[in-house]
């Protein structure tokens, strides 16, 4: 009764009245103090000396750490223990962490760390892709490569063929909410972190090797962040440690937030991609073989950067059977900020590049390029017959579910796009210089971590003996609704009213090991990992009260003929001797895969979505805007429409975002330029869609999922690409040739295409 | 003694002279509704409410207002916005019921910065919104629940009244105390609404020294429309010239409703924008295409200069220690201004090619031309040369064409984050032909393109 229906986000009324606490807002003790990080000015570079006079002598400073001051470990790495917290002996990049400033007040912690003089050998960054190539600073030794078939060969047999290159620029995060954390020491050396993290966990393990401690003497909680979209899923790491080692020696409560700016300079981003391809077709546009080249820049450090990369490979196919397919990709070291987790993984820079090859196929054979799409989508998972052999990804997985064509058919009629694209071009016959495009492009999203043993949940439920539930799992909420979403399951569950469920912050110390809430697995782990553990409780009440069947049914549980409150049920099982509190536990099935030899089967399933977009541009300043979005998605049966339905509406305005108006510009020295809100310009609400339809696929998930539904948090995001397809379609008004657009289309961009267009 | 309202309360604080409002609500007053999301006025979710001295309510960046800028006036943050009784204001039940809200954070800006906008009776929403970044929900939602508020009364508990309040520091009550204070205090900064000097105290962490605030000098605060044209008093807020300019030049009045956000026009003064000296302010272009004149004052010594003449290069204005502007004059002219901004976002951003033209035709030909840019030089500046080969030729496409020779002559524009020179360079010339297209009838702006 609860799981399906339109419920709002449980903190919507603490939103509005501005009671919702996120970390910089819980109360400290007197007596707390506060960091701020002393940074680097150069890229790359050895630090010759650095002098702390002025900084110790700043008002409001306590203390001033360097790398030689930590206890234990000067690691806030996720993956490779190669990011110090503090920079030892040499910087790589600018921005990076150097000394740590301990103060009064937020206010003098900033002031004082400007005041550093640190001499450098400064050497010359490699910034950008071509540069790390020329240099081969990499990640791993060498390109990645994963193969179907023998792309080589049926390329040169191929009727057609087409080269191509395009860049794809990063994008920040731009959590409202920037990073913050808070650690409170407790008695014998135990310490107790908030932080805004995406992932206690790792910031309980990473706090306990700072201080040289076991993981059952750090708690880590979150109640909610403001935002997190991946960048808070490796990049708390560092405030978190510091904290903690700071609390620890001077036995104070340590609070640390990064203003935007040091947030924007210091923590990592969307990775920026080059896509190199090699295709070969016939004269419908069906592929006949693909090679793809994608060159990452990673930044500085490894973080998690190789699964990143390594999704970028698993989408390169979107959702297109690729006969013969490679697929390289090269994991670039630079000296910029370690680019990291963001809303997708690299998932949707590799479909970036064959929607692409897609508009740039139908293009050369001057075909709408929805019936190039269609020629290559993957066949529907319901015409698959035992005899015929399911297609196959380039990386061996069959491919059971698709419903791309069944739901790219309805939004073809549902948006009007035939007629729409018939009446774009007579619009722009009689327009010389305002130009419409229009495209649609699908999405099909693997769901699961790639890293295997991630796909697991825990959960912990507690029934008191007022019926009231407490209820705690280990994913985080950022906004996405998870928390609403898990309550629903639980209260489905024991089919109570949802106000019985009591939502609790994440908490380290109740649920252990938890993953990050990432990969849009939160609702489908953790809400599992509920039910398994209401089933639990379910059990042991139904085994008290009655060798039969025993039926919890709104608000009451039946059983021989009789029938209790659920508070009744539960106070009876309580004076009974019988436990009301269950963990709760789950781990994907079936998923399994080599992520070198790139085959197996990474995902439990696929997620679906396709979007209609229409924009206009302006062909004499390259101004261009959004004028209508339709959207088909498919989150299976749908735990929650309504949240669902933000997620998408979201997730496509942050996609076109990227794709548009979000630049990140580093200038020669590798200083990133574009480092507040008033340079990097992510969409306003006049940049939404004048016409916004969304709505969901009606059907559920074939895999065996929480209530059939599926994950939503990232693919909506892929649904933004249609924008950028539709920019490059109104530019192609302007001439012959192949528009070769870059992302992000800014303005400028734009403009330049058109230029070259009509030369 | 700072003295306002604060939630419908009485508060009495001592307060530095650049201490902002959000950091006195967070870290003095425990009041963490009121969020920090950016702490340079761009992102919105500090805004507050303000009522002023007229009894109006305007929403205000709390992160760049310093607390002298509030004596007298009454301010309401989210944690005041729902009634005594905690009934939820209409805009804030809307935003739960159309789950305007996600992750929560940049909720309270928007709640009150809707709440400003609502009692206002305004429903141009993505202009009342522009200063509100959201990174979650992509608007729709939000949008639909201003939309829904809009039909619902104004509750009667958020309408505030300013309280009587002495100066707690520098607020000259007139020109001649202004003058009389700055010429004896040279060194001092003046600070109007604080959109650009609030960034020296938050982002630069510049101790400003001795200040004084515009924020009561009535004289500077007013419009006047005469024979001869607008006065525009340097303290007028650029809402109160949007309103000015909006019957007598859209074109000016539609480049405003582009400038910043509403939480920033409702603080930025017109004669911060241009004293600053910044080559990418938006109202020196206009104004110099409207031939306006600035007028400058030093103790009991009045100046005027056209006011391209105030820009001598990047950096350095024509302005003595001491020297203030007081006024603005725009001459009384048929409409034929146009103005055009180039910026990555429409809203709520920078330009990087800000192009004003005021071209006058009579008889087929070119009568006058004024032709100003922003983002173009190290100041505001003339396209002389190109002004220069329109005047007395036929408006034509062949002579239009002609004149973007001049351009290159005119300006060097640079490279940075915002647009590559070559861009601007393209872009500048590409404005003209604008103009040129827009005068034969032929559409040329996306913005009013509807789906």
């Amino acid at each position: 009764m609860s799981v399906g229906k339109n419920t709002a986000h449980d903190a919507g009324p603490l939103h509005v009245t501005g009671a919702a606490r996120y970390t910089d807002d819980i109360p400290t003790p007197r007596g707390t103090l506060h960091l701020a990080f002393g940074l680097s000015s150069i890229a790359n570079g050895r630090i010759i000396s650095v002098d702390l006079t002025d900084v110790r002598r700043a008002e409001g400073v306590v203390d001033v750490l360097t790398a030689s001051d930590l206890p234990h470990d000067n690691d806030v790495s996720p993956s490779n223990h190669d990011e110090p917290l503090l920079a030892v002996e040499h910087v790589h990049y600018l921005g990076q962490p150097i000394f740590l400033v301990v103060a009064t007040s937020h206010l003098a912690a900033r002031k004082a760390a400007r005041l550093a003089k640190i001499d450098y050998d400064a050497q010359e960054p490699t910034l950008t892709i071509d540069e790390a190539l020329a240099a081969n600073a990499r990640f791993e030794e060498g390109p990645r490569i994963y193969t179907k078939g023998d792309a080589e060969t049926h390329l040169d047999k191929a009727a057609n063929r087409l080269q191509g290159s395009f860049e794809i620029g990063g994008q920040e995060h731009f959590y409202l909410e920037g990073h913050a954390a808070l650690a409170v020491p407790q008695e014998g050396g135990d310490m107790v972190v908030h932080a805004s993290s995406q992932h206690p966990t790792e910031i309980q393990h990473k706090v306990a090797e700072a201080l040289g401690r076991p993981m059952n003497a750090v708690r880590v909680e979150v109640r909610r962040m403001g935002g997190g979209f991946g960048g808070k899923e490796s990049q708390g790491n560092a405030l978190c440690v510091a904290c903690a080692v700071v609390a620890d020696k001077h036995g104070h409560p340590v609070k640390m937030r990064y203003d935007r700016d040091d947030d924007m300079i210091i923590t990592g981003k969307r990775h920026e991609f080059r896509i190199e391809y090699d295709v070969g077709f016939n004269a419908r546009g069906r592929i006949d073989a693909i090679d793809f080249t994608q060159y990452a820049r990673c930044g500085w450090a490894q973080d998690l950067s190789l699964p990143v990369a390594d999704r970028a490979m698993l989408h390169a196919d979107n959702a297109y059977n690729l006969d013969h397919a490679r697929i390289t990709s090269h994991r670039l070291k630079t000296n910029t900020q370690s680019n990291t987790a963001f809303r997708g993984f690299g998932g949707p820079q590799g479909v970036v590049g064959i929607e692409r090859v897609m508009d740039h196929i139908a293009h050369h054979l001057r075909l709408d390029p929805l019936q190039v799409r269609r020629e290559n989508f993957y066949a529907s998972g319901g015409n698959i017959s035992a005899k015929m052999k399911p297609q196959t990804t380039p990386y061996g997985m069959e491919v059971t579910d698709s419903i791309i064509r069944e739901m790219v058919d309805a939004l073809e009629i549902s948006s009007d796009y035939q007629a729409r694209r018939k009446s774009v071009a007579e619009w722009n016959d009689k327009n010389p210089v305002l130009k419409r495009g229009i495209a649609i492009t699908p999405v099909k999203f693997g769901i699961s971590f790639t890293l295997t043993h991630l796909n697991q949940a825990g959960a912990l439920v507690h029934v008191y003996q007022d019926g009231s539930i407490h209820l705690n799992h280990g994913g985080t909420e950022m906004g996405q609704g998870l928390f609403t979403k898990v309550a629903q399951v639980a209260a489905h569950s024991f089919s109570v009213p949802l106000d019985l469920v009591k939502i609790t912050a994440t908490d380290t110390g109740k649920v252990p090991n938890t993953s990050a809430t990432a990969a849009s697995s939160g609702s489908d782990l953790n809400g599992m990992a509920v039910l398994n553990a209401c089933e639990t409780i379910k059990s042991r009440m139904a085994a008290f009260l009655s060798d039969g069947e025993v039926v919890f049914k709104n608000g009451l549980v039946r059983f021989n003929g009789h029938e209790l409150s659920f508070a009744d049920a539960a106070a009876k099982a309580y004076q009974n001797r019988i436990s009301l509190s269950a963990t709760g536990f789950y781990a994907t099935p079936d998923v399994q895969w080599d992520r070198i030899k790139g085959h197996g089967r990474p995902f439990f399933y696929f997620a679906y979505g396709a979007a209609v977009t229409e924009v206009v541009i302006d062909t004499l300043t390259g101004e261009n805007r959004i004028l209508r979005a339709d959207i088909l998605h498919d989150c299976g049966r749908s735990l929650n429409p309504a949240l669902d339905i933000g997620q998408i509406e979201g997730g496509y305005v942050q996609g076109a975002g990227w794709l548009t108006t979000e630049e990140l510009v580093w200038d020669a020295e590798g200083n990133l330029k574009t480092h507040a809100p008033s340079t990097y310009k992510i969409p306003a609400a006049s940049d939404r869609p004048d016409i916004f339809n969304v709505a969901l696929w009606d059907g559920e998930n074939r895999a065996e999922t929480v209530f059939k539904s599926k994950a939503v948090g990232e693919p909506p995001l892929m649904l933004g690409i249609s924008a950028w397809s539709a920019l490059s379609d109104a530019i192609s008004a302007c001439g012959e040739a192949y528009p070769d657009l870059d992302a992000p289309a800014t303005a400028e961009r734009v403009l330049m295409a058109c230029q070259k267009l009509r030369v | 003694m700072l003295t306002f309202l604060l939630n419908g309360e009485t508060v009495e604080a001592e307060v530095g002279p650049t201490e902002t409002l959000l950091d006195f609500l967070r870290d003095r007053r425990g009041m963490s509704g009121t969020k920090e999301g950016c702490n340079e006025g761009d992102c919105g979710a500090c805004s507050v409410m303000v009522t002023g001295e007229d009894g109006v309510i305007r929403a205000m960046n709390a992160c760049i207002l310093f607390m002298p800028q509030l004596s007298g006036r009454a301010v309401r943050t989210v944690e005041g916005i729902a009634g005594p009784d905690g009934d939820l204001h209409p805009v804030q039940r809307a935003m739960v019921e159309h789950h305007g809200s996600q992750c929560g954070f940049c909720t309270p800006g928007f709640i009150t910065t809707m709440a400003a906008a609502h009692a206002n009776g305004a429903t141009d929403h993505e202009d009342q919104l522009a200063g509100n970044l959201c990174r979650c929900t992509g608007y729709a939602p939000i949008i639909r629940a201003a939309e829904a508020a809009s039909r619902e009364d104004v509750p009667d508990w958020i309408a505030d009244s300013p309280v009587q309040a002495e100066a707690p520091y520098p607020m000259p009550e007139s020109s001649d105390a202004l003058a009389t204070w700055y010429e004896a205090n040279p060194d001092a900064t003046l600070i109007g609404g604080a959109t650009d000097v609030g960034l020296w105290v938050t982002k630069r962490l510049q101790d400003l020294g001795k200040v004084a605030f515009t924020g009561r000098c009535a004289e500077l605060q007013q419009i006047e429309s005469t024979e001869q044209g607008l006065r525009i008093g340097a303290a007028c807020t650029i809402t109160q010239v949007l309103e000015a300019v909006k019957p007598l030049y859209p074109s000016f009045a539609e480049l405003l409703r582009r400038y910043g956000s509403t939480q920033v026009r409702n603080a930025a003064t017109l004669g911060g924008n241009i004293a600053n000296g910044s080559p990418i302010g938006d109202g020196p272009p206009a104004l110099i295409a409207l031939g306006a004149t600035l007028h400058l004052r030093k103790g009991d010594t009045r100046r005027e200069m056209p006011i391209e003449a105030f820009f001598l290069e990047y950096g350095k204005q024509d302005r003595q220690k001491g020297e203030f502007v007081e006024f603005v004059t725009i001459p009384k002219q048929r409409n034929t201004v146009k103005c055009y901004k180039l910026s990555k976002r429409f809203d709520q951003d920078i330009s990087s090619v800000c192009g004003c033209f005021n071209i006058v035709i009579a008889g087929g030909s070119v009568a006058k031309a004024r032709i100003a840019f922003g983002g173009m030089a190290g100041t505001p500046k003339r396209a002389a040369h190109v002004e220069d080969a329109l005047i007395g030729k036929a408006w034509s496409e062949e002579n239009m064409e002609a004149a973007l020779a001049g351009f290159a002559k005119d300006f060097t524009p640079m490279s940075d984050m915002r647009a590559s020179a070559d861009y601007r360079m393209h872009a500048a010339q590409n404005m003209l032909r604008r103009v040129y297209v827009e005068s034969l009838g032929i559409p040329a702006s996306v913005l009013e393109v509807r789906p």
